[in-house]
């Protein structure tokens, strides 16, 4: 009889967290920052054409990541392989791969929108970004640490 | 004197028409329940909603405020080309058809069903593309404008949008007969293209009004298509999720019970 898998080398941890990850920071960004604070606007004059199409394809692609997501934990979980510490690790890291792509890509190479329309735009850039980076960061941290006590994959295994 | 007969009589039409395709499928479900399993009471319900909304789109009071202003033009879209379609797909019209016709007439039916036209044009590749691509071409050229002056075109526009919204539900999901199916993965990701490119196109109509509208009208339609469109899909991506999800579940049990008896 097969083996069961054990946690460490269920792929759906990873995947899961880096899927919620992105998801919910995406999430914030519509809900707070445009909807809330409405810092950000929905549209900008200076938007180029590929700043649209970047927004347009990681706003679906989000939308879509979320819902996978879930329904990859609901399925973790009914199978308990669910491994809370890389699945956060996992979610931290999509989560700040992303504020990083936003904040960097989007904001200021794509120019799609600015985090707020004030002068002094450039602090609220820091602090994004380095929030960014540190979730990065603390992300990773979560997953190597894990790994030494993960035993070696053994071959022919998915 | 006499248009406004004509006019009348049309209006008469316009909202029998909707009432009898009701009456013909509650008629369909109870006819059918004494001979088969008994009909989900749900379907009924999604049948009467999403005829309503289709309705809604084309007739009625917000139908009315379409010829002048974008953003009711907007909501008669989200009515008729995205809630309608995947109301209309979740009652399942096809699984009731196949229960109430003869045997002969249900195998012709579902011939019709396997040709390779239909499996073309329920392809998730190009049953978006004619969703989306179509929105494009509607709202990206002077076709808007030109729609307003020719009764035909603005008949075919609508037809189309309401056609091609229900096959690119059909194809995404799949609830109804469907004898042509493809990957998860594949749909997935061009349900998020498609996603994509009606956002980009809701963005794109905000900054660039088409001929004739207004700015802060264009503004506020470009809003409700992004958000609306937004809402319409969630619901599509969990319903085509919790399949791929479910079936999963479904292979692992089957596969972990041959493993059991084989040991």
């Amino acid at each position: 009889m097969e083996k069961r898998k054990s946690s460490q080398d269920e792929p759906f941890n990873f995947w899961s967290g880096i899927f919620f990850g992105l998801g919910f920071v995406a999430f914030i960004d519509e809900a707070v920052f445009h909807q809330l604070l409405h810092w950000h606007h929905f549209y900008d004059k200076s938007t180029t054409s590929i700043g649209l199409i970047s927004d347009g394809i990681f706003h679906a692609f989000s939308w879509f990541a979320t819902v996978v997501a879930l329904f990859m934990l609901a399925d973790i979980r009914k199978r308990k392989v669910w491994d809370a510490k890389s699945w956060s690790g996992a979610a931290i890291l999509g989560a700040g791969v992303f504020q990083l792509y936003d904040g960097i890509i989007q904001h200021k190479i794509m120019r799609l929108h600015q985090i707020r329309y004030v002068a002094e735009v450039i602090y609220y850039d820091i602090v994004w970004n380095v929030i960014a980076g540190c979730m990065i960061v603390i992300g990773l941290v979560l997953l190597i640490r894990k790994r030494p006590t993960k035993p070696k994959k053994k071959a022919g295994e998915v | 004197m006499h248009n406004h007969v004509v006019d009348i009589g049309l209006d008469l039409l316009s909202y029998a028409f909707p009432v009898a395709l009701i009456i013909l499928y509650i008629a369909a479900v109870s006819v059918t329940n004494n001979k088969y399993k008994k009909w989900p009471r749900i379907r009924i319900i999604f049948w009467v909603l999403g005829i309503f909304s289709v309705f809604l789109g084309i007739v009625g009071p917000i139908a009315d405020r379409a010829h002048d202003s974008f953003s009711a033009h907007m909501l008669t879209h989200l009515l008729l080309g995205m809630l309608g379609p995947l109301l209309l797909v979740l009652a399942t019209p096809m699984k009731l058809l196949l229960r109430s016709v003869p045997v002969g007439f249900g195998r012709l039916i579902s011939k019709l069903l396997k040709s390779s036209y239909v499996q073309w044009i329920t392809h998730p590749v190009l049953a978006s593309v004619l969703n989306v691509g179509g929105l494009w071409i509607l709202y990206a050229t002077d076709l808007y404008s030109a729609m307003h002056s020719s009764m035909w075109l603005f008949v075919l526009v609508h037809v189309h949008i309401f056609l091609a919204g229900y096959v690119f539900t059909l194809s995404m999901i799949y609830v109804e007969v469907a004898p042509h199916r493809t990957s998860f993965r594949l749909r997935a990701v061009v349900l998020i293209l498609a996603m994509a490119a009606h956002g980009i196109l809701s963005k794109w109509i905000y900054a660039n009004p088409p001929a004739g509208i207004s700015m802060s009208d264009a503004q506020s339609a470009g809003l409700l298509m992004y958000y609306g469109g937004d809402v319409i899909d969630l619901v599509i991506v969990v319903i085509l999720c919790a399949q791929y999800f479910g079936g999963r579940n479904i292979r692992r049990k089957e596969k972990e019970l041959i493993l059991f008896h084989k040991s």
